[in-house]
């Protein structure tokens, strides 16, 4: 690819005229899908992802069900039109590690031995990919799942961090992810628990430590926008 | 009232936990996203699967028959059964399908639950409902349906000349005239989308009068 930009970060601005500690513009949407029960449109940038929730439900096949908890299947999917070139539809080995890797992100806050013998499925189809699918994916689902009325102890969020430039900045796109040093996705809990973490590059020590607090407050901004969308659905209750 | 989401700090005091919360080193949080009770300490859903609880009545629907056992389907994750024994007559098993078939709907209560969700039901009304219709809502609106001290449900019943039974599991059935069934469903389905609202037994009363004057019209 020779149509690398000479410099990702000018005079403090990225490419797209974002500081290095900020986010894309968000868009939540609620419960957009009717046989769901539970569902979410998230926007992150370029990046657009749904996210449905089913159950708890009976297991199929039965072998799976587990007699004192529920299990959580998670499919991350992306449509074959989400990126430039068209992306073999089905799923492939990056698909199942990232599926794998959000159902453990979320499963840490799922109330789960209140529902024995059933299953949460968790759907999500990426439409449109400008990177940090996965952490949007986490997004969406995480107020899905809430939506649906399951249980939780609270609630996901999850943003990515990377180096470009030498720089450590919040919130990578897809330029940015491409010739960029290091793209980090991490989700956390309200609290700061951190529930998933990945690296692909380098960072030093110090570097590392300010790529997490930087995350620490892009997941923050990302929870306040996730828990005014859930509020909004139901604006009138509070007026009352 | 207030909205709260799953991680939302409650209470200091872990002792009145209700509820729809969890508690966490001593404090109370909110597990569902749903309306807060201050009250009582819980969170009322707005959203979710129906669970059973003993004493529940339900409505039921047959979905198999084993051996011994109805299997029914109660508008949850979990499928209950109906043991032969329940049924006031004497049956033998290769004659339960004449008795309550597939596909039959009954009213039953919830009867046992044991740790692993096997639910047990019993019989409320011996034969299975022939007439009229049933229709589902989301149960966690069932209260407003019934209203406060049986506000809600009283007045549907009488000003829509229909015989109404409400099944906790969010499964309604409605007998009477076709016109009337017309309108008590399309009034319980009204009920269903605005349950949040305030003053919804009035905004139902005056609704109905409303649309019976129309129709006399």
């Amino acid at each position: 690819m020779s149509n690398k930009p000479k410099k990702l970060i000018e005079k403090g601005k990225r490419l797209d005229g974002r500081k290095v500690d900020e986010l894309r513009p968000i868009k939540i949407e609620v419960g957009i899908l009717k046989r769901a029960d539970g569902s979410c449109y998230m926007e992150l940038g370029g990046s657009k992802v749904i996210a449905a929730v089913y159950g708890p439900r009976a297991v199929h096949p039965r072998h799976l069900q587990e007699a004192t908890q529920v299990i959580i299947r998670y499919r991350y999917d992306m449509a074959s039109f989400s990126v430039k070139e068209r992306k073999r539809p089905g799923p492939d080995r990056r698909s199942i590690e990232i599926s794998k890797v959000s159902r453990e992100a979320l499963e840490p806050v799922i109330l789960k031995e209140y529902f024995p013998r059933s299953v949460i499925d968790i759907f999500v189809e990426i439409l449109q990919a400008d990177a940090g699918t996965r952490t949007v994916g986490i997004n969406a689902s995480s107020v899905a799942l809430a939506d649906a009325g399951i249980p939780m102890r609270g609630i996901v969020s999850s943003c990515a961090v990377g180096k470009v430039d030498g720089e450590v900045v919040l919130d990578l796109t897809g330029e940015e992810d491409n010739y960029g040093e290091a793209d980090m996705p991490i989700a956390m809990t309200q609290e700061g628990k951190i529930t998933l973490l990945q690296m692909d590059g380098n960072f030093t020590k110090e570097e590392f430590t300010r790529a997490i607090e930087l995350a620490k407050k892009g997941c923050k901004e990302i929870y306040e926008i996730q828990r005014n969308a859930l509020i909004s659905k139901y604006e009138g209750v509070n007026n009352v | 009232m207030k909205l709260v989401i799953p991680g939302d700090l409650l209470s200091d005091d872990a002792k009145k936990a209700g509820e729809g919360t969890y508690v966490s080193s001593g404090r109370v949080y909110a597990s569902i996203y749903g309306i807060l009770d201050r009250k009582e300490l819980r969170v009322i859903p707005l959203f979710g699967k129906y669970m059973p609880h003993t004493g529940d009545t339900v409505i039921g629907k047959v979905v198999d028959i084993s051996f011994s056992n109805w299997i029914i389907d109660i508008n949850s994750p979990y499928e209950a059964l109906l043991h032969i024994s329940e049924h006031p007559d004497r049956i033998y098993p290769f004659d339960m399908g004449r008795h309550l078939d597939i596909g039959d709907l009954f009213i039953a209560k919830v009867k046992d639950i044991d740790a692993t969700m096997r639910v047990d039901l019993t019989l409320e009304n011996f034969s299975p409902l022939r007439n009229g219709r049933v229709i589902e809502i989301s149960h966690t609106r069932i209260p407003r349906v019934i209203g406060r001290g049986g506000s809600m449900i009283n007045l549907l019943k009488k000003e829509l000349d229909c015989n109404i039974f409400v099944g906790q599991n969010g499964r309604i059935w409605v007998h009477g005239e076709e016109d009337d069934m017309d309108m008590a469903i399309q009034t319980l389905l009204k009920i269903e989308r605005e349950s949040h609202t305030p003053g919804l037994t009035d905004m139902i009363r005056e609704m109905i009068i409303t649309e019976k004057k129309g129709k006399r019209k």
